[in-house]
């Protein structure tokens, strides 16, 4: 029980940032899972890790950063 | 994931077409695929002038860097419409077209036509000193784009006018169109539009079959700087939320948008429903413009913008016409 709070308090995360928002989310999930987490849709979104595209089944790893671009566009 | 074609680490995975590529490889594909559309739906060949009408997004870019890549023969348009929002969308927005031109060195040709230079106001103060655009001034934009698009394609003697519509335009509009039953829109809608005989260009939307998050991936793979922001009077249009429904969909069933843009032109070709009007409208030649146009005198544009040069004259605090 202990030692399952001191898992949960320690926790590893990762970062998900859109536009000015930012999510920290569990790492070890997938990007579409944090996405879709962060109620934003897996659809109209590229995720970027270090510069880079990545594809969404991508497992996050503790202090990743994921730039998430808007692909949405109106008018 | 791996790319389908080597065995790379793909940057985008496209679930409707089940197919994961590497960055080269998706570059690849997406040029292979728009020549293949371009043949298919017979929009031009390479003995045409291409005239791109190029707003600084990632799309319209895309369809420029493409077309150039195919070695069509492709000049780009800009139109400025003076709209800054806070956020300096216009001239944001040329700097972007500017410096893909500059990248791209000689050989280029882009059109620049500064709408407030040329007709005395810009989107926004036309719109304010109009009935026609109280509220949003989207409806006196898209009428004041449409008139320049066609006046520059036929002054300047291009065989087709290209826009950078993608699917999600497509399907967001078709979508928009039939919850309203819009039959004289949904005749209108397509990816080719035949030039009338009356002088309106022919008008093709080579990109109609990506999906806008393609494009994107498209102008961040090849390094395209282009306005992320929307402009500012875009928020909260229709066309968004259509979209955002769409793609809601798109995550339980893939493919779904595309399906339901496809089939509307496979019905339309199959079962003759939603049939582009021939020549049952009669098209008059505007007296002031020259362009074609449903009225028997002046074409709504040249009444539109009368009436702006009308009410700027009146009002001592609008700017001059001619300073
Ligand atoms: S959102 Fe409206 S004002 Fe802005 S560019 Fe589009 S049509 Fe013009
Ligand atoms: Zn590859
Ligand atoms: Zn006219």
């Amino acid at each position: 029980m202990d030692e399952q709070r001191k898992m949960n308090e320690t926790k590893p995360t990762a970062t998900l940032i859109f536009r000015k928002q930012t999510f920290e989310v569990p790492a070890g999930m997938t990007i579409r899972d944090a996405i879709i987490r962060c109620e934003l849709n897996p659809e109209a979104v590229l995720a970027v890790k270090d510069g880079e595209l990545v594809t969404d089944d991508t497992h996050l790893n503790p202090g990743d950063q994921i730039k998430l671009v808007a692909t949405i566009s109106g008018g | 994931m791996k790319c389908r074609k080597c065995t790379n680490r793909a940057a985008i995975n496209m679930r409707q077409h089940k197919l994961a590529l590497c960055p080269e490889h998706f570059i690849e594909w997406v040029q292979q695929q728009t020549e293949r559309f371009i043949k298919k739906y017979r929009m031009f060949t390479r003995d045409d002038r291409v005239l791109v009408a190029v707003s600084g997004g990632k799309d319209s870019l895309a369809l420029w860097d493409i077309l150039l890549a195919l070695g069509y023969q492709a000049d780009g348009l800009y139109i400025g419409l003076g709209i800054d929002g806070g956020i300096d969308y216009s001239a944001e927005s040329h700097r972007c077209v500017q410096k893909f031109v500059e990248e791209r060195g000689d050989g280029l040709t882009l059109h620049v036509v500064d709408v407030e230079v040329l007709y005395g106001a810009s989107i926004p103060e036309a719109a304010r000193s109009v009935a026609r655009g109280r509220g949003k001034p989207c409806s006196v934009c898209g009428l004041t784009k449409r008139h320049i698009m066609n006046r520059v394609a036929r002054d300047e003697g291009y065989d087709v006018l290209a826009t950078g519509h993608n699917l999600d335009d497509e399907a967001a509009t078709l979508f928009g169109n039939t919850l309203q039953w819009a039959v004289g829109y949904l005749r209108r809608q397509g990816p080719v539009l035949p030039a009338s005989a009356q002088g309106l260009a022919r008008k093709v939307k080579p990109l109609f079959r990506f999906y806008e998050r393609e494009m994107a991936a498209y102008a961040l793979l090849r390094g395209i700087e282009y306005i992320y922001d929307e402009c500012p009077y875009a928020a909260g249009a229709t066309s968004i939320r259509h979209k955002e429904l769409l793609n809601e969909l798109e995550i339980s069933s893939p493919g779904a948008k595309l399906q339901f843009y496809l089939h509307f032109l496979q019905a339309r070709e199959q079962y003759g429903i939603f049939q582009p009007q021939d020549s049952t409208v009669e098209l008059h030649t505007c007296p002031t413009c020259g362009q074609p146009t449903t009225n028997p005198e002046q074409c709504s544009f040249c009444r539109t913008w009368e009436r702006v040069r009308e009410q700027m004259t009146k009002r001592p605090t609008a700017k001059a016409t001619n300073p």
